[in-house]
């Protein structure tokens, strides 16, 4: 027996020494390289129920986060994705794609500006080599972040009453997409009201060093409120309800794909209104506006998988439905009459809804909503299909995410 | 909640204005409303008191707390019904509700958690063949489930009736249990006939496992777990878990109080019209055929469709006059038997009580505690009450609704749940405050000896008696399910054997609470079929 420690694989996150304990049956995911709890219960029920019902705390320091600065700041943003980031102003923040020359997805994130010449980039996947390319012959100053940076999710209906206990900012003049730099307890965070949920919930930045005590403090005022760690599966869950692609699951990465068929473009995500009309040269420009007039080849759906067939293909074979309690996320066919007009790339039971779901890619024209449609499903290793309807996202949008 | 306008009323002074009457906002009263309008008929339903639910209401009894006074939690809910009728968009959110812990008399607990891997273990604890038998034991009740799931969803074939959809209900019904196959009709037999106690007795070693298995075959009934009959309540209870696959089982955000709201505004918006505060006192019956509801204050209002959401009793012998009914019929109705049996204490608390098997505050709180230390001790509970006493040591299911919704109580203060049985509705002497206070000690007594700081944490205390529940809500000497779940008033002679699909021998005067098939429970399945059969 080696004495040598063996060096992990994975990074742990600045939350890791008070999300371990909590990681009840060891089940943990890789995300970008680190290592993140899937659930801290062996079920995700109860996280999930927290997002909905009172507010998870989810650690999301995962994502990589660019810190973007200098005089042309704006101009290589708006250079580089397709909203119009020189509309976005001090203190708001802008979900956006990134395309390549050819208008097809590299990846997506948000943009925050932190001040007039400052801004903070996320991403799924690393972006610094793609941001300096498009940073030639500008003045600014790109750095990586990512490590340096903690990240919490806190999503719920009762996030706002949780956070407003321990922060200075007034949060009820908080807009959606919005974000302020202020204290918790005495740490230094920005408080963005965002996240990957589609409900009413805030994103918090802090320093890596501070990022155990931001935690404590948010449990602490939290827990009579029933504040709830949640991990990746209860994330995942809530994001389909909300139709909110994931990179790697739903599209990949144009910078990744090894054919072209494996590529989309913004309107093939349902992201058409994250692309400006009337912005100044772009990456993608060109197709893009080429893509708008001529319509895109596909479109992405919600598809409402029907109870009643499922019960039916699964009666045949003496079964009721059983369907996983985490999303799945591999590829099924979805048909219309004996044509393969596309694919879901994944699905869940809906707690909330009591719906089976499914996020899907269908070609033109069945993308139309209320199209009805059949998804591949198997039965006790047989092909069955099962009826669904296409619904346009999101299945579930609560007043209280913009309220 | 919405009165006629004056300018309605005026527009047609002859006409009708309803298709149908429902008398009752109970929850099935609003289900079967719900899909009554869905058929475009123009449907109001009249409910007593100030809000609607019957036995499924949220109240604030004390400042600040929410309680559901009654039922308390959901697993029976038709899925069907909250598909057709789109409860989540109406509100219906069921929370998870874990795990079931039973304190034992020795110190120890034995715990029931949500994951298997941790439960089994927890069994082996205690038995580990009993870890074994449970998985099986769990297949095979799934199995049983599946084989009476078609039936609570289909109106009770006459076997007696020669009418072409009788048999053609008693073929389905024939060959569906022909498919079940011997081992499994066998095991579907004994559970029809035997006690819950002795079912498990085939199954389990484990005493206080046993115990806490068989509580759900008393609940709401007059049986002990030792009584023939009992283990059919267990199936019943059951039937919510194969459902559980389809997460439906837990605890309602708001509690139960608003899965009537979100049926009510379901019903609602299907263009169903509620009025609360209106007690109906008769329904109109000329010519054998019902013209209308009178209410308490005078008023008439009329529909050629008049339906109860009331039990049997309350159906057949309070809102129509004896002489419009086969003798024969009132006379079975009042042989059907209520004989209430359960009892609920409501507490609201400054803190958590802690329980001495399982010491500080944990996630245990946010499942439901049994007190069912062993067999012995749930009949010695009953025999308390069949001699017309409370159980000096009740049956209790006890669950902390503030822990799985924070917005059941003021941040950091809780509510208390505690289901108990027995109390029976003909307690020697009758029921009083001060009998009823007695109650309340006794529940308390009980608790403390598990969680003994419970008594300096009560903020509030809502002690309700099986006659508190009829007086509330109107349920027949208190029984939980407007009727007992026992095989002689269930399928076809539920309520009896006259009046089972929902019809009763008055034309245009229909049925569709609890107390008709397939029973009780927040299930919401009588109020569908019986509009089902009214649309047909
Ligand atoms: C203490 C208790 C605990 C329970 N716990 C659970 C549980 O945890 N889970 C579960 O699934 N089930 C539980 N149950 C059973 C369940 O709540 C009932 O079986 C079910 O709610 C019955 O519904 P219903 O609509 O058929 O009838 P009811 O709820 O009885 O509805 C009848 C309605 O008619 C109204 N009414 C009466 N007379 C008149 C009149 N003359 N005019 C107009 N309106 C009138 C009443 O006010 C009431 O609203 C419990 C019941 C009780 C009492």
């Amino acid at each position: 027996m080696s004495s040598a420690a063996v060096a992990s694989i994975l990074k742990t996150t600045p939350f890791h020494p008070r999300t371990s304990p909590l990681v009840r049956a060891q089940t943990w995911r890789r995300w970008a390289g680190y290592q993140v709890a899937s659930a801290y219960e062996p079920h995700p029920d109860r996280e999930y129920a927290a997002i909905r019902n009172a507010a998870a705390l989810l650690d999301v320091s995962p994502l990589f986060k660019y810190r973007i600065s200098g005089p042309d700041a704006a101009r290589l943003l708006d250079r580089m994705v397709t909203r119009d980031v020189a509309k976005c102003r001090v203190g708001q923040v802008l979900y956006t794609p990134w395309c390549d020359v050819h208008g097809k997805v590299i990846d997506d994130g948000t943009i925050s500006r932190l001040d007039d010449q400052t801004f903070r980039l996320t991403s799924a996947e690393p972006n610094l080599r793609w941001l300096s390319m498009n940073a030639v012959g500008l003045d600014v100053v790109i750095e990586d972040v990512s490590e340096r940076t903690g990240a919490l999710a806190l999503q719920g209906p009762l996030s706002r009453t949780i956070l407003q206990l321990l922060t200075p900012a007034d949060l009820s003049t908080l807009k959606y997409f919005r974000l302020v730099n202020t204290t918790v307890r005495d740490i230094p965070v920005t408080i963005s009201r965002t996240g990957y949920t589609g409900d009413l919930g805030y994103e918090l930045w802090v320093d890596a060093e501070r990022a155990v005590p931001l935690w404590d403090a948010l449990i602490a005022a939290g827990t009579p409120y029933g504040i709830t760690p949640a991990g990746i599966w209860a994330l995942d869950l809530a994001r389909i309800e909300a139709g909110l692609v994931m990179l790697d699951v739903d599209y990949f990465s144009a910078h990744r794909a090894m054919i072209e068929d494996q590529k989309s473009s913004p309107f093939e995500l349902n992201l058409a209104w994250t692309v400006s009309a009337d912005k100044g040269p772009h990456n993608g420009r060109r197709a893009l506006r080429a893509e708008r007039t001529a319509g895109s080849a596909w479109g992405f759906v919600g598809l409402d998988v029907d109870w009643t067939s499922l019960e039916r293909i699964y009666a045949e074979r003496g079964l009721p439905p059983q369907l996983p309690t985490v999303a799945w996320r591999t590829s099924s066919p979805v048909y219309k009459a004996a044509n393969q007009i596309g694919y879901a790339t994944s699905g869940c039971w809906s707690p909330l809804l009591k719906k089976y779901l499914a996020l899907a890619h269908l070609t033109a024209p069945h993308f139309t909503p209320n199209t009805d449609v059949e998804l591949e499903v198997t039965v006790e290793h047989r092909r069955k299909r099962a009826s669904a309807v296409v619904k346009k996202l999101p299945f579930f949008d609560p007043p209280r995410k913009k309220e | 909640m919405t009165a006629p306008s004056p300018a309605a009323r005026r527009s047609s002074p002859v006409a009708p204005k309803y298709d149908a009457i429902i008398i009752g906002g109970g929850h099935n009263g609003l289900v079967c409303a719900a899909y009554l309008a869905r058929a475009g008929r123009k449907t109001l339903v009249l409910e007593r008191r100030p809000l609607v639910g019957g036995a499924a209401v949220t109240e604030q009894i004390f400042p600040g707390f929410k309680f559901s006074v009654f039922s308390y939690v959901v697993s029976l809910l038709r899925p069907e019904i909250i598909r057709d009728l789109d409860l989540p968009g109406h509100g219906l959110q069921i929370l998870p509700l874990e795990s079931t812990v039973t304190p034992l008399d020795n110190g120890d607990y034995l715990a029931g958690w949500a994951d298997p891997d941790e439960t089994r273990r927890e069994l082996m604890r205690h038995s580990p063949r009993d870890a074994e038998a449970a998985i099986e034991f769990g297949r095979l009740m799934h199995h049983m489930a599946m084989a009476v799931k078609p039936i609570l969803g289909m109106v009770p074939p006459d076997p007696s009736s020669l009418a072409p959809s009788d048999l053609r209900g008693l073929l389905k019904l024939g060959g569906h249990l022909r498919d079940l196959g011997a081992e499994r009709f066998h095991a579907l037999y004994k559970l029809m006939t035997m006690s819950s106690a002795d079912y498990l007795d085939e199954w389990y070693e484990f005493d206080p496992l046993k115990a806490t298995k068989s509580a759900s075959g008393i609940i709401g009934t007059f049986l002990g777990p030792r009584s023939p009959g009992s283990a059919y309540v267990l199936l019943h209870h059951y039937m919510g878990e194969i459902d559980g696959a389809f997460r439906a089982w837990g605890f309602q955000k708001g509690g139960t109080g608003a899965i009537s709201e979100a049926i009510a505004s379901a019903a609602c918006s299907l263009g169903a019209e509620i009025r609360t505060n209106a007690t109906v006192e008769r329904v109109l019956v000329k010519d054998g055929r019902a013209q209308g509801v009178v209410l308490e204050n005078g008023d008439e209002i009329a529909a050629p469709i008049v339906v109860s959401g009331l039990d049997p009793r309350r159906t057949f012998l309070q809102l129509v006059d004896r002489k419009e009914l086969p003798g024969d019929l009132a006379e079975e109705v009042e042989r059907y038997k209520f004989r209430g049996s359960s009892g609920k204490v409501n507490l609201a608390l400054s803190g958590l009580p802690e329980f001495t098997c399982l010491p500080g505050v944990g996630p245990h709180h946010r499942g439901a505690f049994s007190i069912s230390p062993s067999v012995e001790y749930l009949e010695r509970a009953y025999d308390d009450a069949k001699y017309g006493n409370f159980s000096r040591h009740p049956y209790m299911d006890i669950v902390f609704p503030s822990m799985i919704d924070p917005g059941m109580a003021p941040p950091g203060k809780h509510v208390m749940s505690i289901f108990v049985q027995y109390a029976p509705y003909n307690i020697a002497g009758g029921w009083d405050d001060a009998r009823r206070e007695a109650f309340g000690d006794a529940v308390i007594k009980t608790v403390a000896r598990y969680a003994p700081n419970i008594e300096s944490l009560i903020l509030h205390r809502q002690v309700l008696t099986p006659a508190d529940i009829e007086r509330i809500t109107g349920l027949s000497e208190g029984n939980i399910f407007q009727g007992e779940l026992a095989l002689h008033q269930l399928f076809f002679l539920r309520p009896a054997a006259k009046s089972a699909k929902y019809r009763t021998p008055i034309k245009g005067y229909w049925q569709c609470g609890a107390g008709t098939h397939p029973g009780g429970g927040i299930m919401g399945a009588s109020g569908r079929l019986a509009a089902m059969e009214i649309i047909s």
